[in-house]
């Protein structure tokens, strides 16, 4: 396979210290950003970042177990609604972006058991978890009476909830994050998750991962259950678009049924795919790209984004089968070849 | 009495909804086993032809067929230019269609822009007891099981039809026989295209044209064949039927969005317990 | 949209700006001045553009008026464009970015209640100013807010009265969209009903992408209403108007509506489907009267568009000229300064549909109301005109002059 020519995140082989250097350095760089930046343009990266958490859980689930679920978004939405829920009832936040966490691992967890011990082979996982995404959207969306309510928050259907609490300072609750600060924290849970990740597919149960994407019937036939490192699997990345979620709520500040739709679910795999599905990295920037993209159309008068992004899609799956980055990697590495040749 | 037919209406209308929107499905999902998303978009863009050249002034009923014909047409272009590089490649074929979705969908917001584009109802209204029902519904459950036999028909009793079912079912062995199986998934690729136009032109003088008409059914056409099972007509007639019924009286007592929910739920509780589908126990077939 | 190519331009920023040609300026004599800056935040692209694209033109139409009558204060007037796609998460994004980046005076947009919602908090933290133009639900107590279109209050009570007495329908059965728009309106409708002496039998919303009306029809014939009540809302309900002119017929059961015309249904019905729908409006292009058929002739000249106009693509214009009197009233385009001068009361001005007055206390705008019967011509024939009517419901629970810094929105109590 060309990946193995050139592998920007390769599972179970431990980073070198350039790797280090280079993401201390990017988070460095990053935090202090706030500093040399105009406030919109940290606002904008803040939607960005945190859009490199979504992506990220999903690059786990496909670029390193195989799985393409289509759903992200449904943990995603939940855990931006279970944060404004529960910060809007208790007043209190810290808790509530864990609530956000556990919430969406929770419903991953149900949800994962039905269709992996259901043994539903991995195109009926994708399309169920569209579905799950989608009743989730319907049913958020048919929330409008004034009967709907959780604690003393009305849900507010198709309007969404426009009175996100902003994240307090976890050890002084009376103050609120700045932009600035929220960017950070962005930042830094970006950076976390990444390295975590990277961490955790050095693990052998990151390499038994691996080895149910390369062969499910082989891995069992070792001894390991596939089915349990899936599921477990499945509910990390749950987690993680939840946090994704909850922080993408506070931004906004709303909570709004579009979270879940089917519009959000399509860029999610389009950010993986284009920055290239089996890299950590390459999602990041892939969301980062593509958003930028997206709001730079906006104000192109373009109008038609869609039309855009469907084209990028179709020429990726057709072409660039690897993504952007492994791509470029793939020609960087071909014409060092060549030069040594010579 | 009334009721009971008003009942039995509102069960006939939502099954043949099933039907129209399934069928194309049923033949390039079902049979060729490509996940095409963008099979919405074959339904909105049968809608748009039948209103476009309706509105020039050709009959509806002609109209009909020749947006069968133009988005057959359309198929077999989309088959050559990308699925024939992905048949085998499932989540590739899903992503290039679901981006072909995207992109039919922008572009005719571009050209026709977002509103919906209509013609009037033809036919008026019969009534039944107290109540009355639009004629042209009735209509459209005639055209959903007349597409539906003649589909049934094509492939169990035509030479076409055989070596449709043979290839399907082994490509190599085909191939070996002389068959060009490439030409082969093309035409049944545009024939399942064919039935989406018609199925697209059929709805508009109910539901109209809008670019985002593909999306609100998508969902519906993959859970009734994807419930339906292996043996793709008979499952989908067989899941139509009962998602049909459910929603006819879930829509009918409750409302709409509850009917569909409960459709939802109802196909992910199946595919728990039959994960193969309705027909998934028969052998493979029509 | 079909403005010239020539007169937009990529402003340093990034944005597409719009500004009247070189020319104009200089006719003007204000060529050479600080342009005042206005961001249109508005859904070029998406399911909502049915109700934007109209009103984009018409509010760069009306700036270019502004423009070539010597400008406001002496200065050019130069309108900003983005593109919020039909997603909430750009309306924040835009609104940040128009007045931190971008430095506008004011921001005209939002179109859907959670657009507008997603806005005023950012408009409020970067201390700006929001024009709404955007018929809604009424309640919104917010000074750096602005509405300009229709809430319920204004537009239900005639179309109530006039339906219930006039027309005899007393027992009415209400379909409304499933967002608080269609929830509210439905709520009011019922107590006017009521009021009236009629009778409510039942209340249904759908989802914005419900297209199939079988089984609300069969329901309905069930019930046996005089009347339907209306308050559905975008491209896939329009197919609710056909399915009732094929099953029911508007010959046997009468149709009333609170948001028919202004995504310009009409035009895309047949004569039958449109005939004799009754609603409540402040604007349709068949009003009676030299301002409107000035506005329309107008329009089209400008845009080269002969097509339906309706009450969106006024509120292009209307938000447009009634923020400028405010600015000059106020003799600066600084929120702050426009927010005092709206808050004295006296921003009037004559528009294509009748005289608008800001209501000091709700910053909410008291207009003219018709009420208007679709015809076969994909129009309307205007049936009786109500002279200025305020703002009723939210004047009921808004006082901005009490608590200036009140942000709420208010749920009107309807009983």
């Amino acid at each position: 396979m060309a990946l193995k020519i050139f592998a920007l995140d390769p599972p179970g082989t431990p980073p070198k210290w350039w790797w280090w250097l280079f993401v201390g350095t990017a988070a460095a760089a990053l935090l202090l950003m706030p500093e040399y930046l105009e406030l919109y343009v940290i606002i904008d990266l803040t939607s960005y970042f945190i859009f490199a958490l979504l992506a990220l859980s999903m690059s786990f689930l496909w670029g390193y177990l195989g799985i393409l679920s289509f759903g992200q978004t449904a943990f995603f939405g939940l855990g931006g609604y279970g944060y404004t829920v529960l910060a809007l009832n208790t007043g209190e936040t810290t808790g509530s972006i864990f609530f956000a966490l556990a919430l969406p691992m929770l419903f991953s967890a149900i949800v994962g058991y039905f269709m992996i011990y259901g043994r539903i082979s991995d195109i009926y996982l994708s399309v169920i978890t569209l579905v799950v995404t989608l009743i989730l959207e319907k049913g958020v969306r048919a929330t409008s009476g004034d009967q709907y309510v959780i604690g003393s928050v009305r849900l507010n259907g198709q309007n969404g909830i426009p009175t996100v609490p902003a994240l307090k300072i976890p050890w002084n609750t009376s103050v609120e994050f700045s932009f600035e600060g929220f960017f950070q924290l962005a930042v830094v849970l970006m950076v976390l998750v990444y390295v975590g990740l990277r961490m955790l597919l050095l693990t052998k149960y990151g390499r038994v991962l691996v080895s149910i994407r390369e062969n499910e019937r082989r891995t069992e036939l070792l001894g390991y259950d596939a089915r349990k490192y899936k599921l477990s699997a499945f509910v990390i990345a749950g987690g993680i678009a939840g946090l994704s979620g909850a922080m993408f709520a506070i931004w906004g500040p709303l909570a709004h049924p579009q979270m879940f739709g089917l519009g959000r679910a399509a860029d999610v795999i389009i950010w993986v795919l284009i920055g290239g599905k089996a890299t950590l990295i390459g999602p990041i920037a892939g969301a980062i790209g593509i958003e930028y993209l997206k709001v730079w159309l906006g104000t192109q008068g373009v109008g038609q984004v869609p039309f855009v992004l469907g084209l990028v899609l179709m020429v990726f799956v057709l072409l660039f089968q690897q993504g952007v980055l492994p791509s470029l990697g793939m020609v960087i590495s071909y014409a060092r070849q060549s030069l040594r040749r010579r | 009495m009334d009721q009971v037919a008003i009942f039995a209406y509102q069960i006939g209308v939502s099954f043949g909804l099933f039907i129209l929107v399934s069928l194309g499905l049923a033949v390039i999902f079902g049979m060729m086993r490509v996940i095409n998303l963008a099979q919405g978009e074959f339904l909105m863009l049968g809608a748009y032809f039948c209103t476009i050249i309706t509105q020039a002034g050709v009959s509806l009923w002609i109209a009909i067929f020749l947006s069968g014909l133009a988005v057959g047409l359309f198929g077999i272009i989309v088959e050559r230019a990308i699925i024939q590089f992905l048949y085998g490649r499932i989540v590739d074929t899903l992503l290039a269609t679901w981006g072909l979705s995207l992109f039919l969908v922008g572009g005719v917001t571009w050209v026709f822009g977002p509103q919906t584009e209509s013609i009037a109802s033809p036919l008026g209204s019969i009534p039944v007891g107290d109540y009355s029902v639009s004629q042209y519904s009735l209509v459209m459950i005639a055209f959903a099981v007349a597409l539906l036999v003649a589909t049934y028909c094509l492939w169990r009793f035509t030479r076409f039809g055989l070596v449709v079912r043979g290839t399907m079912q082994n490509a190599n062995v085909s191939a070996s026989l002389g068959i060009n199986t490439s030409l082969i998934y093309m035409l049944t690729f545009g024939f399942g295209s064919m039935l989406t136009g018609i199925a697209g032109a059929v709805l508009v003088p109910v539901i109209g044209a809008y670019p985002t008409l593909g999306v609100a059914y998508i969902a519906k056409a993959f859970i009734t064949v994807i419930s339906g099972g292996q043996m793709a007509l008979l499952g989908t007639i067989s899941a139509a039927g009962l998602f049909g019924t459910i929603d006819g009286i879930v829509a009918y007592i409750g409302s709409s969005v509850i009917g569909e929910i409960t459709v939802l739920f109802v196909a992910i509780i199946l595919l728990r317990l039959l994960p193969l589908g309705i027909t998934g126990k028969f052998k493979r077939g029509v | 949209m079909k403005l010239s190519r020539r007169q937009f331009f990529k402003a340093a920023s990034g944005a597409v700006a719009f500004a009247s040609l070189p020319h104009v300026l200089k006719r003007a004599g204000i060529a050479a001045e600080e342009p005042i800056r206005v961001g249109n935040i508005l859904d070029q692209s998406g399911i909502l553009n049915i109700y934007s694209l109209k009103q984009i033109s018409a509010g760069a139409m009306a700036v270019d008026e502004l423009n070539a009558a010597g400008g406001l204060l002496g200065r050019p007037v130069e309108l900003l464009f983005y593109d919020s796609q039909s997603d909430g998460q750009f309306n924040t994004k835009y609104a940040t970015q128009a007045l931190l980046r971008d430095k506008v005076h004011v921001i005209h947009g939002g179109i859907t209640s959670s657009s507008r919602e997603v806005m005023r908090p950012a408009v409020r933290k970067f201390k700006g100013l929001l024009f709404y133009n955007s018929l809604y639900e009424g309640g919104v107590c917010d000074r750096r807010h602005v509405s300009t279109g229709m809430v319920p209050a204004q537009q239900l009570e005639p179309l109530v009265d006039h339906v219930v007495n006039n027309e005899g329908a007393k027992k009415g059965y209400i379909l409304a969209a499933d967002y608080n728009y269609g929830h509210i309106t439905s709520k009011w409708m019922q107590k006017l009903i009521r009021d009236n002496g009629g009778e409510d039998l039942a209340v249904e919303f759908f989802p914005l992408d419900v297209s199939n009306f079988a089984p609300a029809l069969s329901r309905i014939q069930a019930a046996k209403p005089d009347v339907v009540w209306s308050a559905l809302v975008g491209g896939a309900h329009i197919a609710f108007y056909r399915q009732f002119e094929s099953t029911i017929g508007k010959k046997n059961m009468m149709l009333a509506s609170s948001t028919y015309g202004v995504g310009l249904e009409q035009t895309q019905l047949s004569a039958d489907e449109g005939d004799g729908l009754i609603l409540g409006t402040s604007f349709v292009d068949d009003l009676n009267t030299p301002a409107a058929k000035d506005f329309v002739s107008r329009f089209q000249a400008y845009t080269g568009d002969d097509g339906y106009v309706g009450e969106y693509g006024e509120y292009g214009e209307r938000g447009i000229k009634i923020w400028a009197e405010a600015v000059r009233q106020a003799g600066s385009p600084e929120p702050d300064a426009v927010i005092d001068a709206l808050s004295k009361g006296g921003v009037s001005v004559n528009g294509a549909g009748g005289t608008y007055t800001v209501d000091g206390k709700t910053n909410h705008t008291t207009m003219d109301i018709h009420i208007v019967r679709g015809n076969r011509n994909q129009g309307f024939d205007v049936i009786s005109s109500f002279s200025q009517r305020p703002p009723k419901d939210t004047q009921q629970v808004c006082d901005l002059h009490a608590n200036p810094d009140d942000t709420t929105q208010y749920e009107v109590e309807v009983k």
